[in-house]
């Protein structure tokens, strides 16, 4: 048997390489600046309007004995979360707060400041996430990389590749120079789905959008409805960058790194086919 | 070491790393320089909006059964200004609207003489920048027949709020609040002055006698103790020169986002 050889494939093409990056820039910051937002008040609720007296997710410092203490509430669950939620910051500097000085931008309570940056790069994201979507249209990246095939989906294959995932053991050969069904469904999720929601319900918190396409807010139930799910929605997109950077660490790191920044991804082949 | 000690230094150490993080980014994030150039994108959202919402297109109105039991009053609930404490002892009965700046016939309005004006209702959603929303019932005299009453001269081109309540205590008195606003939301049809809340006269906490409704705005921008609306120029001379309270405390002008 030949031996295996390390062969560089170019595997993403410049504006997905571009575009990867300004979107990690823009979502990053968008994040930060987001928890910004949103700690000016610490509720979600749904429908048209607030209940003040009765929100689905609050983050409250309330008094416990001779301290206080961090609640977190989410519909009935009500949780302590000092330190974290509701309460937090250095020993004898604590403050009501949503989110901890570290989740957000400005670390301390800004909401004009947060304003800026979260508009600021939302213009950078959404310019960005169009340019990504029609190269990708165009140059064939969603059809040949990411709409997923028939084979891709046949129930084996996808057991087969959740079960060698779980296993950390990813394919370093011939099939590697595709990304697999995980992949596939993973990024398009992310981009399709959960990246578009956030500048939909993004939107439909705007008074001025809101004249302009008012049936934004029957899409999604209403202005507080919209900022509830712009929240969840964030959450899910915090999660999905959690498990993508473990898939890039656990799966080759310098590997992955360099085929986002050069293009090119190693695989193995066998000696005399390359 | 002991366990303790350890522990101790750990905390210490991870103190200290992240305050030299937060201090780093805070001296990055809050770098006037840097938020310049951030702010430019406020006209790039007042232009796109401008651009995609028809000057007339309304702001929803809701029904009846939607109006909020809890509306939240913000910002100035009762103000400490002594000539609104007279205002209110009197019941508003010396109360006068001014019209005045770059108008052809300056007007000073009693409530009786607004509430003879022509005027609209509205059920309509507020959107406070903070997040959260109340839904109330509004009526008033809309501002666009009264700018014309008044007649603008040709060089206007705000419209400017001047309120009884100072939020906050300064030196030089700019922490009067203010609002303002360009001819194209002035003129707006539910941009009103609005003098009834719920069927009821403006409760002092949203504002008695008079608040300015502009609805496809957040609520900063719904000047509440109105007494007198000024045509201008530019509103560069005006507080710090932002076009409103919150503006002058780096809030955008353009808030319809």
């Amino acid at each position: 048997m030949a031996k295996a050889e390390k062969v560089l494939v170019y595997r993403h093409a410049a504006v997905t390489r571009l575009t990867h990056w300004i979107n990690v820039l823009a979502v990053s910051l968008l994040i930060l600046s987001g928890l910004q937002i949103f700690n000016a008040h610490p509720a979600l609720y749904w429908g048209q309007k607030s209940h003040f007296a009765e929100p689905w997710v609050s983050m409250t410092a309330q008094q416990k004995g001779d301290e206080t203490v961090g609640v977190t509430k989410i519909g009935s669950l009500k949780i302590e979360t000092t330190g974290l939620f509701g309460w937090s910051g250095k020993p004898g500097m604590q403050e009501a707060r949503g989110f901890p000085a570290w989740a957000t931008i400005p670390s301390y309570r800004d909401l004009a400041d947060g304003r800026r940056w979260h508009f600021f790069f939302a213009w950078l994201f959404v310019i960005n996430g169009v340019v990504y979507w029609v190269m990708s249209l165009l140059n064939g990246h969603a059809r040949k990389d990411l709409a997923p095939t028939r084979a891709d989906l046949a129930p084996r294959n996808v057991w087969h590749e959740i079960v060698t995932h779980a296993k950390l053991r990813f394919p370093k050969g011939e099939e590697a120079r595709r990304y697999n069904i995980l992949q596939k469904g993973a990024y398009l999720v992310a981009a399709a789905l959960l990246l578009p929601l956030m500048v939909g319900t993004g939107l439909t918190m705007s008074p001025g959008f809101d004249a302009a396409a008012p049936w934004l807010l029957d899409l999604f139930g209403g202005r507080q409805s919209a900022r509830t799910i712009h929240f969840i929605t964030a959450s899910l997109v915090v999660i999905f960058i959690i498990v993508h950077l473990v898939m890039v660490l656990v799966s080759g790191v310098w590997n992955n790194i360099r085929s986002m920044i050069t293009g090119r991804y190693a695989i193995e082949v066998e000696g005399d086919r390359q | 070491m002991t366990t303790t000690d350890r522990r101790g230094w750990l905390k210490v150490a991870g103190a200290s790393l992240g305050g030299l993080w937060l201090a780093a980014c805070d001296k990055f994030t809050t770098d006037p320089k840097t938020l310049k150039v951030l702010a430019r994108a406020e006209d790039l959202t007042r232009h796109a909006q401008r651009l995609v919402v028809d000057r007339k297109a309304l702001a929803r109105e809701y029904a009846p059964a939607d109006i909020s039991p809890d509306f939240k009053p913000n910002g100035t609930l009762n103000p400490s200004d002594e000539d609104y404490a007279a205002h209110l002892a009197a019941g508003f009965a010396d109360y006068r609207l001014v019209v005045d700046g770059l108008v052809e016939r300056p007007l000073a309005l009693s409530l009786a003489d607004l509430r003879a004006e022509p005027s609209r209702t509205q059920i309509t959603r507020h959107d406070c920048v903070e997040g959260w929303s109340s839904i109330g019932k509004w009526t008033g005299a809309r501002l666009g027949p009264l700018l014309d009453k008044a007649g603008l001269k040709k060089n206007a081109r705000y419209i400017v709020f001047h309120c009884a309540d100072t939020l906050e205590q300064t030196l030089d008195g700019s922490g009067q609040y203010y609002e303002s606003l360009d001819l194209i939301d002035a003129y707006h049809p539910q941009t009103i002055l609005a003098y009834d809340m719920n069927d009821r006269p403006l409760p002092v906490p949203h504002g008695a006698p008079v608040r300015l409704r502009v609805e496809r705005q957040l609520g900063y921008k719904h000047a509440k103790y109105v007494m007198r609306v000024e045509a201008v120029a530019d509103y560069s001379q005006i507080g710090r020169g932002n076009g409103g309270f919150w503006e002058d405390r780096g809030y955008e002008w353009y808030a319809g986002i």
